[in-house]
């Protein structure tokens, strides 16, 4: 299988187990790990776990308050200024994550690379 | 390069990391606060209301069954599981208030906001608010282990909901300002009593009255601001014979004022804070049994203050509303009888000037010299060093206002004598009253209550009405405690309490009916000192003279007078006004406006432009005409409202109404008829250009705020209900019914009530906010008085609290 595909997969199953150990930084281990054990190239390196963990929390996000008529949503998101739209909500809460599992896979890329020069 | 790369990229990482797990300004830690597993969206819940729930320190079965209104009966078999569940279900609807408030009160919001309420917290810890509840701990462990018990059982219930709660269900607040909710214990519950005890009998204005007594002198204060007004409809009816009264008033000593200049003294609560209650004897029911209603006015925010709760063990079976720290119903009905409460403004608090030694070790008191005690305040304010205040005390009390805090002087201060510290078992009273069978079990409840002083309305299925007004009061002799006292002098110390079987009270009255709207308790006839502390004067005759219109009442009435928008005090000056004002300078726009206010009806409805005229004229008014009273250099406090109408049509040319900026000029009450006017019509204008018109309902725009410093998107705005300060139905823009109830006494009582708000604390519950539009439109809910095995179709679920049985 393409590698991007098993990053991106590894990234989410990491994730999900690891939350159940950490707290919400779990995704950025995840990436991290996934990064080390399928490590992609250029841009990828950052967008593959950035859109894993996008779709992941987005979703996720979703699954939550859409039973609950997104109540709490509608108003985190006023609290947050983004107009009480709880789909931005989940936008803004998918790119948190993005961010923040992208920056961490590029981290863990970086280690290998260093690995390999000093070899 | 690569190791630079590395560098740069772990930088990122950790920066990154550092930015969504830290709270910046007020924007949460946004990775915590948004991941869905243990964030926010975690609280995006429904109400978890079914099944089995194992707690270790229940003795036995707990059931809860809860109805369409998230009400909660509780079914316990004892009272140690009882007090327990309530711990426990109180800690589950409403966590973070029960906390907040606690937190509030002891003065320690600084450890959760940070420096921003480093003031308020110095005020609480100054005021003696974690003293006296350290007080009544002490009392009650000391004289009434039982009742501490049940203290204990609550603090389990609470702790033991928060030790299986889970950091991802941590209500939204917690996540918000990221901290963690803390343990539980019975010194909290006296907080929060205390903290009830600040807001209904906190407030006092006798360092400003001393000022305005420097600033105008005896006999125009006496004018300003009497003890008696030149009329009084007082709670306990005039017709009161108060002969088995057998103790005498404290002689009055040889008077001696401090007029000490005050520039600045503590918050206090909002002057508006009170209520109505009544209730009428069978013999004025059209069903022939008596019915009592109760409506505490307090600010109105979310979560609300009132958690409604169905308590019962075999042997009793109380419902109504508690708040969430304190034990057992506070305002409600057994099977027996119905009780509400409303404020007993009295003065309770009283200040003393302190003479102090060179180094502030001793202090002045009857030609010696007697030692300080000092009590060290730790406020720990979150991501700073914590912040120590000594707080000196005396026999008085603590010294709120020395050098170090809102005074100059080095060798003086001023003391506080306030009740509120004495310690006592006010617990007690509710606890007792949940169970009480009639009349003389209220009485015995009433016994252990000291502070705050409330009017405690009664009534009962055996056909007894009644009203009590409850506290520990000195017995002064005549003036203490007015202004300012020599803190030296033992003379001006309070010599004794009234005994508290002579505290004024009435019980199934000539006129059958009993009331009480926070006006002066008695009137001149009664034989102790009370001194005006700011009376209602308006609420209160609406209620009476409703009474007294016609033979027999029903529910039906008590819900028209609960929503009453008469606007009595309007009635009172406007018609003068528009007499005596001269109309030939007005404008075609205030002509206008002017004939508006003529058809009004005095009704504060929301359609009416009438409550919003009057509003902005009075308001106006009354500022020009007390503009002596606005100093900014020092604390005053301009007269109350009935004293004020009182002097503007009977004494319209003294020279308070003269304004004091028109040198030249010498305005008569007249004048400032007219000038308030044009002010009003100003602004009204601007109103309508902004809002679209100036209907009552635009105008006020009453909303309930949430408990953390409003914070919109939990609160809730524009919510249409009419009334106003000073009216029955007494909705101001923040402030007013917080609960109303009525309770037939049929047997079983039949009850309906309802409050601005809604069962859950979660602002993503459906349950959070679900009462104010019924409340706003003076509907009502069913209160459904269950029996311990009783099923119907409106409970929506039935969970069980067992005990961890390893037995």
């Amino acid at each position: 299988m393409n590698k991007n595909i098993l990053n991106f997969i590894a990234t989410i199953i990491l994730s999900v187990v690891l939350s159940l150990i950490f707290p919400w930084w779990s995704i950025m281990v995840a990436a991290f790990i996934a990064s080390i054990l399928f490590p992609l190239k250029n841009s990828k390196i950052f967008f593959v776990p950035f859109l894993a963990i996008l779709l992941y929390w987005g979703f996720y996000s979703y699954a939550l308050s859409s039973i609950n008529n997104f109540t709490l949503a509608k108003k985190i998101s006023q609290l947050l200024m983004l107009g009480g739209d709880p789909y931005l909500l989940m936008l803004v809460t998918g790119l948190v994550g993005g961010i923040a599992a992208g920056i961490s896979g590029v981290f863990g890329k970086q280690i290998i690379n260093t690995l390999k020069k000093n070899k | 390069m690569k190791f630079f790369k590395l560098i740069l990229s772990m930088v990122f990482t950790i920066g990154i990391f550092y930015v969504l797990n830290t709270k910046i300004g007020s924007i949460p830690p946004l990775g915590k606060f948004l991941n869905p597993t243990s964030g926010i969206w975690q609280n995006e819940v429904d109400e978890s209301i079914t099944g089995e729930i194992k707690i270790d320190a229940l003795s036995d079965k707990v059931t809860v069954k809860y109805d369409e209104y998230l009400i909660p009966h509780v079914f316990a078999q004892n009272n140690h599981d009882l007090y327990k569940a309530q711990g426990y279900l109180t800690a589950k609807h409403r966590l973070w208030q029960l906390e907040f408030q606690t937190y509030a009160a002891a003065g320690r919001l600084s450890e959760i906001i940070g420096e921003g309420a480093l003031n308020y917290d110095r005020s609480e810890r100054r005021r003696g608010m974690g003293y006296g509840a350290e007080q009544s701990i002490t009392f009650m462990k000391k004289n009434d282990p039982v009742t501490y018990q049940f203290l204990e059982d609550y603090a389990e219930g609470v702790n033991a909901y928060i030790n299986q709660l889970k950091p991802e269900k941590y209500p939204v607040e917690y996540k918000l300002l990221n901290y963690k909710p803390e343990q539980w214990t019975p010194k909290k519950t006296a907080l929060l009593l205390m903290y009830m005890t600040k807001m209904l009998a906190g407030y006092d204005d006798d360092l400003e009255l001393t000022n305005v007594l420097r600033l105008v002198g005896k006999e125009n204060f006496d004018l300003l601001f009497p003890d008696f007004f030149d009329e009084v409809d007082p709670v306990i009816p005039k017709e009161t014979d108060w002969s088995f009264i057998d103790v005498p008033q404290t002689k009055s000593p040889e008077k001696s004022f401090v007029l000490d200049t005050i520039k600045e003294t503590i918050e206090k609560p909002n002057p508006d804070n009170g209520s109505n209650n009544w209730a009428i004897s069978g013999k004025k029911s059209v069903t022939g049994k008596p019915i009592l209603a109760n409506d505490p006015h307090l600010g109105l925010n979310l979560p609300s203050i009132w958690f409604v709760m169905q308590l019962s063990t075999p042997n009793y079976n109380a419902f109504g509303a508690t708040i969430p720290g304190a034990l057992a119903v506070i305002s409600g009905f057994n099977e027996h009888i119905a009780w509400g409460e409303t404020n007993a403004t009295r003065d309770v608090i009283d200040w003393y000037k302190i003479t102090f030694n060179k180094d502030r070790t001793q202090y002045k008191f009857d030609g010696d010299w007697k030692d300080v005690i000092v009590r060290i305040e730790e406020i720990k304010i979150k991501g700073k060093k914590p912040f120590i205040d000594s707080v000196l005390y005396t026999h008085h009390g603590p010294v709120v206002y020395d050098k170090n805090f809102r005074a100059n002087n080095e060798r003086s201060g001023y003391a506080m004598r306030w009740i509120g510290h004495d310690g006592g078992n006010h617990q007690k009273t509710f606890i007792e009253l949940n169970k009480a069978k009639n009349y003389d079990d209220y009485v015995e409840a009433l016994k252990y209550w000291d502070a705050p002083a409330q009017n405690f309305v009664f009534a009962s299925t055996e056909g007894d009405i009644a009203l009590w007004i409850q506290g520990k009061f000195a017995n002064k002799w005549e003036g203490q405690g007015k202004f300012l006292m020599d803190g030296s002098n033992s003379k001006n110390d309070w010599q004794s309490f009234i005994p508290k079987e002579f505290n004024a009270h009435s019980k199934n009255p000539e006129r059958g009916f009993v009331s009480s709207a926070n006006q002066h308790p008695v009137d001149e006839k009664y034989p102790y000192y009370v001194f005006n502390d700011g009376y209602e004067t308006y609420r209160n005759r609406v209620i009476n003279d409703f009474f007294k219109r016609k033979e027999k009442y029903s529910v039906e009435d008590f819900k028209e007078l609960h929503n009453n928008n008469f606007n009595l005090k309007a009635s009172e000056l406007v018609p003068y006004m528009l007499q005596n004002m001269n109309t030939s300078s007005l404008t075609k726009e205030e002509i206008f406006i002017l004939e508006e206010i003529k058809s009004w009806k005095f009704n504060n409805d929301i359609n009416e432009v009438g409550p919003s005229i009057w509003r902005q004229w009075y308001g106006n008014l009354y500022n020009i005409l007390w503009d002596e009273f606005d100093n900014d250099s020092i604390s005053l406090t301009s007269p109350y409202t009935y004293q004020t109408i009182y002097l503007l049509k009977n004494n319209g040319k003294h020279k308070f109404m003269d304004i004091v900026e028109t040198k030249d000029v010498k305005e008569t009450a007249k004048d400032l008829f007219l000038l308030s006017f044009k002010k009003a019509s100003k602004r009204l204008q601007e109103l309508k250009k902004e809002r679209g018109d100036y209907k009552w309902v635009n105008y006020k725009r009453t909303y309930a705020g949430h408990l953390l410093q409003g914070l919109p998107a939990f609160s809730r705005f524009n919510i249409p209900i009419g009334g106003d300060r000073n009216i029955v139905n007494a909705t101001s823009e923040n402030h007013g019914p917080s609960w109303r109830m009525i309770v037939e006494m049929t047997s079983p009582p039949t009850a309906i009530g309802i409050y601005p708000g809604g069962q859950s604390g979660n602002p993503g519950s459906k349950y959070y906010d679900n009462f104010i539009d019924n409340w706003a439109a003076g509907k009502y809910n069913n209160l459904y008085f269950l029996k311990a095995n009783e099923t119907r179709d409106n409970l929506i679920g039935t969970q069980t609290l067992i005990p961890n049985s390893n037995e």
